[in-house]
């Protein structure tokens, strides 16, 4: 099994579907000539030309509006946003349009639209390109959100995502494109399914929920914990909505303790809404209440010293673990 | 104002009889819906098309329909009709009733025929742009002849998200034509009030679009213009801005109850000899292309179909309970319960 970057993982997918289906396409701001901000898309220009790799101009609400448009009628864009803090602008189109069309239309058209690009904190990037938008976008029935956190999965939820008929918000991390891992490329048609969580690390004494980059932060609070005797398992959703609550519920009736864990702000975040459930469903396996580690409720400062204080570590994760512990 | 042109009648009498038919068929159905709302079986926001019958009439029938693309605001009861939609589905949907083409789930700014190339129905001002110009992207994209008919009011000209439309719709060389409706209102704020330019037509100028501002009281006129537009940008794939001056004669939703707020009523008054029914009664008239008596007779007839399509409409069920569910996804269910 070859060997890949979660970026190479990434545009691997873009390939395969666009050789698999002329009716995807790509647009966005830089991904064609310029070879896309991340590099995601470098080398696709060149491939499928200028009418399937679009250079958008920067216009966000324009070009996903665009985008939904000629979804309605059956194309599959894949629209980067180059970061997703640039789809701020777009949450009219991503809200108002993309989710709602087949609700509106009483199920006559549907969008099958990818809206794809970095969430998260990058380096030094500051306080208008750090955002986790995918608790928000998770809050809203007609969206599909996921949150890749291996390059396998990088790879084959993109895939599923591109082959969906509804809108999906993929989020990758900045943190993450380097990230190497096999990945199963060579039949071309390797898929993962959405809302099936996966068990990153087994364990038997507290359960670690997690998403995208948050999910090898986790393994290393993981590697920490054991050193001391504490066996966690790391439970990564890897899509929010839908959200596979069984496989979490499952490891905590195991382990009767859990902690769940997310980059964005702690209050009000998707990792509240997992916890909430948690609390709901499973209060009867909970030997302790259930924990909660997210970024600090600040906007990102550009200080590297002070970044890294908004984003949890696995020393947080740890706390977190011996605080119910 | 535009220019008045001299009339001399293209049309066939039969062609023109069908305008006459479909306007009329819009009044009286707009103004049925006025009275849905009134007397509560209609709700929500409600706007009619009562004083721009004309356009709709003149560009809809100008289309290759089935084939071409249609996509409008909120002010949309006349679209669907006119592209062969049953207008009791219509009312139905308006009232919120399961044999709505949305089954109740859209309501009057919400309704969409896709198989007869309606894509709706959408309630943001301007946001809808560039989904038109992704309908005319994706024509395009398949190397089809389609022309996508963006509609939009004098209010959402304005939009910023219309400008970055309209500069895509040039860059990309789309196929679609953005017809500014200038009513003269946005909701209750005149256009002198809400736009720098109120020559709106002038929006295509700094993307290099063509442009120019149109009559759209005169049916036969806006027939002849549409079709020279639509047939420019067919042939020339290149987007299009044209700006219709017409006139709405109602509140801007059924729920504006004080015109009085931006208009007097010498001003509506003063308009009627404006009112697209009125010009062409006259036309007809005076070309002898069809008796007064005639007229009435057609305009009974049309009111006793209206009647047939309200009292069909409210035959229709409201939705189960359970449908609340349907149609979020095309392939899972959502959660259930509170």
């Amino acid at each position: 099994m070859p060997t890949l970057t979660y970026r190479d993982a990434l545009r691997q997918a873009l390939i395969d579907e666009m050789d698999r289906d002329p009716e995807v396409f790509l647009i966005g701001e830089d991904i064609g000539r310029y070879q896309g901000t991340f590099r995601v898309t470098q080398g696709l220009f060149d491939k499928y030309g200028k009418d399937r790799v679009i250079d958008a101009p920067i216009t966000e609400p324009g070009f996903t509006g665009m985008a939904v448009g000629a979804a309605m009628v059956g194309l599959r864009p894949v629209v980067e946003m180059m970061t997703m803090s640039f789809s701020i602008l777009a949450l009219d189109q991503v809200i108002n349009s993309a989710a709602k069309v087949h609700s509106m239309t009483g199920g006559q058209a549907s969008v099958p639209m990818v809206i794809r690009g970095p969430g998260g904190h990058a380096n030094q990037l500051s306080a208008q390109h750090s955002h986790s938008l995918e608790g928000w976008y998770a809050h809203v029935p007609g969206l599909k959100v996921v949150v890749p956190a291996t390059p396998a999965d990088a790879y084959g939820m993109l895939k599923t995502a591109i082959r969906d008929d509804n809108p999906v918000i993929f989020t990758e991390n900045p943190g993450l494109y380097a990230l190497k891992g096999e990945v199963p490329t060579e039949s071309g048609d390797f898929t993962v399914p959405f809302g099936k969580a996966r068990i990153a690390r087994e364990g038997t004494d507290v359960t670690l929920v997690a998403y995208s980059r948050m999910v090898s932060v986790c393994e290393a609070a993981a590697d920490l914990l054991e050193k001391d005797g504490i066996s966690a398992e790391v439970v990564d959703v890897r899509s929010l909505l839908p959200l596979d609550t069984e496989t979490i519920y499952a490891s905590i009736q195991k382990t009767n303790r859990a902690v769940v864990v997310y980059e964005d702000w702690r209050s009000g975040g998707f990792g509240a809404e997992i916890a909430a459930r948690i609390g709901e469903e499973c209060f009867d396996s909970l030997d302790a209440p259930v924990g909660r580690v997210g970024g600090l409720n600040v906007p990102t400062p550009y200080s590297r010293v002070l970044e890294l204080e908004c984003i949890p570590n696995e020393h947080d994760v740890v706390a977190a673990v011996r605080k119910i512990g | 104002m535009p220019k008045s042109v001299k009339q001399s009648l293209t049309q066939s009498p039969t062609e023109i009889e069908k305008y006459f038919r479909e306007m009329v068929l819009i009044r009286k159905f707009e103004e049925k819906c006025n009275v849905a709302y009134r007397t509560g079986k209609a709700g929500g926001y409600l706007h009619v098309y009562i004083g721009q019958e004309a356009t709709g009439v003149g560009w809809i029938n100008s289309l290759k329909l089935g084939w071409d693309y249609v996509i409008a605001a909120y002010r949309i009861h006349a679209f669907p009709i006119l592209m062969g939609t049953e207008p009791v589905a219509c009312m139905a949907e308006i009232m919120g009733r399961v044999d709505g083409p949305s089954r109740g789930k859209g309501g009057s700014m919400h309704i969409y025929d896709i198989p007869r190339g309606f894509f709706g129905g959408w309630g943001i001002v301007g946001g809808h742009t560039p989904l038109g110009a992704g309908l005319a992207f994706a024509a395009k994209y398949r190397k089809e002849d389609r022309v996508t008919l963006c509609f939009l009011g004098d209010g959402a000209a304005n939009a910023g998200v219309f400008f970055e439309t309209l500069n895509m719709a040039a860059l990309w060389d789309l196929p679609v034509i953005f017809i500014i409706e200038n009513n003269e209102f946005a909701m209750g704020t005149r256009l002198e009030y809400h736009a720098a330019d109120t020559e709106l037509h002038k929006r295509g100028f700094p993307f290099g679009i063509k442009h120019e501002r149109l009559d759209g009281m005169n049916v036969l006129q806006v027939k002849e213009d549409a079709q020279r537009i639509i047939d420019w940008v067919r042939e020339n794939q290149k987007p299009y801005v044209v700006e219709v001056m017409n006139y709405r004669f109602v509140g801007h939703g059924a729920a504006d109850n004080d015109q009085t707020l931006y208009r007097t009523a010498e001003e509506v008054e003063q308009n009627k000899e404006r009112d697209p029914l009125h010009i062409l009664r006259k036309i007809m008239m005076e070309n002898n292309i069809m008796t007064e008596e005639k007229m009435e007779a057609i305009e009974s007839e049309i009111e006793e179909q209206v009647e047939e399509i309200y009292s069909q409409a409210l035959e229709s069920p409201h939705p189960e309970k359970s449908e609340v569910y349907d149609h979020i996804y095309t392939d899972m269910p959502v959660e259930k319960g509170h």
